[in-house]
């Protein structure tokens, strides 16, 4: 049986992150969960979170928008619009967006603007907390 | 005749001239390469969303989606995606008069790039919206211009939206031409060459458990769809828009070389002229005092 797993984290400016992992968590539509080698067939929804990711036991940690996530039992294939590994993240930048998504909101805005600023606030968030997270 | 005086200072302003068409034709070709590069990078984006969605839609029967209904066209949005920045040849003339085709009544304009909404402005069309996109061209550029596209579709607004841009055929060549956006007939060119074909796919049965739904995975992956459809676009338009300035520059730099070369030669010409003058008036003399 083998002992780990294809992970392709593929963005549309470009794969982020393929690696054969022993283990990858992943923020699922329905909530975190894990996937080890031999995992059934999955085809899920992604939550912008954090994936972490378990190569020769240690962690790394992926900042991530919403996505799609197929797994199959040699292989995870995530596509989302963005994916940043957590030593790559720029705290300052990911806190300057968050205030400036939150300012948006603030603002009287369409539905559509909302959303939009509602997603960078997600992703922003999201940035921050796998940050703050690696730092501890 | 100008005089070697008034030559000199041409001479001077088509060389510098010169120097900075050569400049802007080496920037050209290097953003040129980055921008194919960056549309070499989304191939396995495109390649994993076939992929899936091949996969949820062989699970899925009867499936509808209001991006996928058919309407009669009453008004149409147009996401023109232009350059920035002249300086590119005949690629903005060639684009806009695809656009203007369009019916000024019944069509709206959504644009990319500032000579776009310039057009739009000056032959006083419908503009719903105008969008930035850098040198480099982001996803993130994209996506809004998505949305908003979608949104008009979804609210009724419009009942189709075609992409107006510049292909990238070669260096040397570019060519506008008209795609449609929306409604989504069947996910289509994204098929990559070496992409698993449908027969591949279809011989692959792995019984996939989809959460929530295949019908969930169709629909986002649609918006993803129409995100990265897009965000190609805005990679082609820059990948031409480089390559056309490059030969605009490459021929103005020649013309400039052209020029120094006659203008040198006049005024090498006048120069022996005034010389030979000069010794003339000076042999003349000598003989004088004999």
């Amino acid at each position: 049986m083998a002992s780990t797993l294809k992970l392709e984290i593929i963005t549309p400016e470009g794969p982020v992150y393929v690696e054969d992992v022993e283990m990858v968590t992943l923020p699922g539509i329905a909530g975190q969960f894990g996937v080890y080698p031999q995992h059934l067939p999955l085809m899920t929804q992604m939550v912008p979170g954090e994936i972490i990711v378990r190569k020769e036991g240690r962690d790394t940690f992926f900042a991530t928008g919403a996505g799609l996530i197929e797994v199959t039992a040699a292989r995870v294939s995530i596509l989302t619009d963005l994916a940043v590994q957590a030593d790559k993240i720029d705290e300052a930048k990911a806190e300057e967006a968050r205030q400036r998504a939150e300012a948006r909101l603030r603002e009287k805005l369409s539905d559509e603007e909302v959303a939009t600023a509602n997603a960078a606030l997600a992703r922003s968030l999201a940035q921050l907390n796998v940050k703050r997270h690696f730092h501890r | 005749m100008a005089s070697a005086r008034e030559l000199r200072p041409r001479i001077q302003s088509i060389s510098s001239t010169a120097q900075i068409t050569r400049a802007m034709q080496m920037v050209a070709s290097a953003k040129m390469r980055k921008a194919q590069q960056a549309t070499l990078m989304t191939r396995p984006f495109a390649q994993l969303l076939y992929r899936i969605q091949r996969r949820a839609a062989t699970r899925v029967h009867e499936f509808t989606h209001p991006l996928l209904e058919v309407r009669e066209v009453r008004k149409r949005a147009v996401i023109l995606i232009s350059t920035d920045k002249g300086l590119c040849g005949a690629l903005n003339s060639n684009l806009f008069r695809l656009a203007a085709q369009f019916d000024p009544a019944t069509t709206v304009f959504i644009t990319a790039g500032k000579r776009a909404s310039q057009f739009v402005a000056r032959t006083r069309r419908q503009l719903a919206a105008e969008f930035p996109f850098g040198d480099t061209p982001r996803f993130a550029d994209a996506r809004p211009i998505a949305a908003l596209a979608c949104d008009m579709f979804l609210k009724g607004e419009v009942d189709e939206v075609k992409v107006v841009v510049t292909g990238f055929i070669n260096t040397m060549s570019q060519k506008a031409y008209v795609v449609d956006f929306l409604p989504i007939g069947e996910i289509k060119g994204l098929k990559i060459p070496g992409a698993e074909s449908d027969a591949e796919l279809a011989a692959d049965t792995t019984d996939y458990l989809f959460e929530p739904s295949p019908q969930d995975t169709l629909s986002f992956l649609f918006q993803g769809y129409t995100n990265i459809l897009i965000y190609r676009a805005l990679l082609e338009a820059k990948a031409s828009e480089q390559s056309a300035r490059m030969v605009a520059m490459k021929g103005a730099s020649d013309n400039a070389a052209d020029l120094i070369e006659d203008l040198t030669l006049e005024y090498n010409k006048l120069r022996q002229g005034s010389i030979t003058n000069a010794l003339l008036e000076i042999a003349g003399g000598q003989m004088g005092n004999e």
